[in-house]
């Protein structure tokens, strides 16, 4: 592994977001609008219902937690679309990196990314709705954690298609998201679920992550077994998506694809 | 002269469809080889097999007798390509490309390097331009430059001098000619130019259908075939059958 590559390629992406106002600007954007349309949300429930009397900031708790994980998701995604789009993906794949560095370069870059809208909608809740999401205490930090590890999960496996298949692939990049959110039980407990839904719904680390936010939130206790299944999925699925980028790089090279990726 | 690089019978399929049917040939140190053939040849598949981008479906291919198979990115530090159908992110400045390429690359002295390709291909000026905004001569400039950037010991160009007008198309031969003459690299000219060919490359390589169907030096062809130029040369065997049939 070279830092000075890895650093090179995060460069390039960094460049270009330090250049663009717009692109600072819909990273800030979309994370406030979906914190403050949940926020008063969050507010409503709040005041009608029972089940979050006591604790008004789960659901936009759950909201900036889920926000992350999909602007991780996507972040990663984008930056591969970035050098599709620009045409640049040859260029890439002939320098002399390894597919560990270029991975771990968008897997820094996407976090950063993903930092620079997370942080703005945080300091927003406290002012706005008197709720600040630090009340998770230090399990915040595991939960981001698994919730970064499964959005870059995701990201490598939808990467790893769009190097399979090409940018016909791109639809998939946006609606991996909206296709695993019902299983996640973002905003309600995993009982909600017809049970069919809830055998799935047990293979994915979002259901422990986002039960435990609302333990921790509700409850006032905390559940490492919760923590512990998180991680565990989340190395599970992690390392498929790893085995199957490097399959799908090895397909690509037969295929094609990589040649051909830009036209 | 060492041959520096060696494809010995590389064929590449995809599906039933073979692409390249089994070719071979060497190119030495400090020599242009010229690779000619209509569109569909096999041209660009066997550029892309000597990037490593294409897995040959059989047949081996030596880069500074490092086999491409075994040494993908050690072998990729000492090549690099251009080609009209890539380009660099055009958000970026000229400036910010060659760097963010120079330490992909891991060029020692980036500064001094950028330096010395901007003088000689005429691109200080366009520093600190946004890529996306440049004329196609200055994109293919500072194209030019990104792929000399790591120092390569041998160069791909694919149609280098393709929707250039003729000043900047004479301009980038002779920049070739002199930077060749200089470090002594090595280049593969895959070109429908036959006078660029003509004038840059020692000897030629014509394709047709995945297969060489002659080679030889631009003069010996023009001879052999009884043409006037190169250009008679490539139309009479891309519109024949392979002589070797």
């Amino acid at each position: 592994m070279s830092l000075t590559r890895i650093y090179g390629l995060f460069l390039r992406h960094f460049y270009l977001i330090t250049r663009s106002f717009p692109r600072i600007l819909d990273l800030v954007y979309w994370p406030t609008i979906q914190i403050t349309l949940w926020g008063f949300i969050s507010n409503f429930f709040a005041t009608h219902t029972t089940y979050y009397n006591n604790a008004v900031g789960v659901i936009l708790t759950c909201a900036i937690l889920y926000d992350f994980l999909f602007r991780t998701s996507i972040g990663f995604n984008m930056l591969f679309l970035e050098e599709i789009w620009s045409r640049n993906f040859t260029n890439l794949f002939i320098a002399p990196m390894k597919i560990g560095e270029i991975l771990t370069s968008l897997v820094i870059t996407a976090l950063i990314r993903s930092l620079i809208g997370l942080v703005p909608a945080i300091l927003l809740t406290s002012p706005l709705f008197g709720i600040s999401i630090l009340e998770l205490g230090i399990f915040l930090f595991f939960l981001f954690l698994s919730l970064y590890i499964f959005g870059i999960t995701l990201g490598i496996l939808v990467s790893s298609g769009l190097l399979r298949f090409g940018p016909s692939f791109e639809n998939i990049a946006w609606s991996t998201m909206f296709l695993l959110a019902p299983f996640g039980c973002i905003y309600y407990p995993i009982e909600t679920l017809p049970e069919i839904f809830q055998k799935i719904a047990y293979f994915l680390p979002l259901v422990y992550i986002f039960e435990e936010a609302r333990n921790i939130l509700i409850n006032q206790t905390v559940s490492i077994e919760n923590i512990y299944y998180a991680f565990g999925w989340n190395t599970v699925y992690f390392s498929l998506s790893i085995v199957l980028f490097y399959y799908s790089f090895n397909a690509a090279k037969n295929k094609g694809t990589l040649i051909n990726m830009g036209e | 002269m060492n041959n520096l690089i060696e494809v010995k019978n590389i064929k590449k399929n995809y599906g039933k469809k073979e692409a390249v049917k089994g070719i071979s040939f060497n190119i030495k140190e400090n020599e242009i080889l010229g690779l000619l053939g209509p569109n569909g040849s096999g041209k660009t598949t066997t550029i892309g097999m000597l990037l490593g981008l294409l897995k040959p479906t059989s047949g081996e291919i030596f880069i500074n007798n490092l086999k491409l198979e075994e040494n993908r990115i050690e072998i990729l530090e000492m090549i690099n390509f251009i080609s009209p159908y890539i380009e660099l992110p055009k958000k970026l400045t000229v400036k910010q490309n060659l760097f963010v390429y120079a330490k992909l690359y891991k060029v020692r002295n980036i500064k001094d390097r950028i330096e010395y390709l901007s003088e000689k291909l005429r691109i200080g000026e366009l520093l600190e331009s946004i890529t996306g905004e440049l004329s196609s001569g200055q994109k293919n400039r500072v194209s030019l430059a990104k792929a000399l950037i790591n120092e390569p010991k041998i160069l791909l160009l694919d149609e280098p001098t393709a929707s250039l007008d003729p000043e900047v198309g004479d301009f980038v031969r002779t920049f070739l000619e002199e930077y060749k003459k200089e470090k002594k690299i090595s280049i593969l000219l895959a070109s429908h130019n036959m006078n660029e060919v003509t004038r840059l490359c020692k000897s030629v390589l014509m394709m047709k259908n995945g297969e060489i169907i002659d080679q030889g030096e631009p003069n010996d062809l023009i001879s052999k075939h009884g043409r006037a130029n190169l250009e008679e040369v490539f139309l009479k065997l891309s519109r024949s059958k392979s002589e070797f049939n």
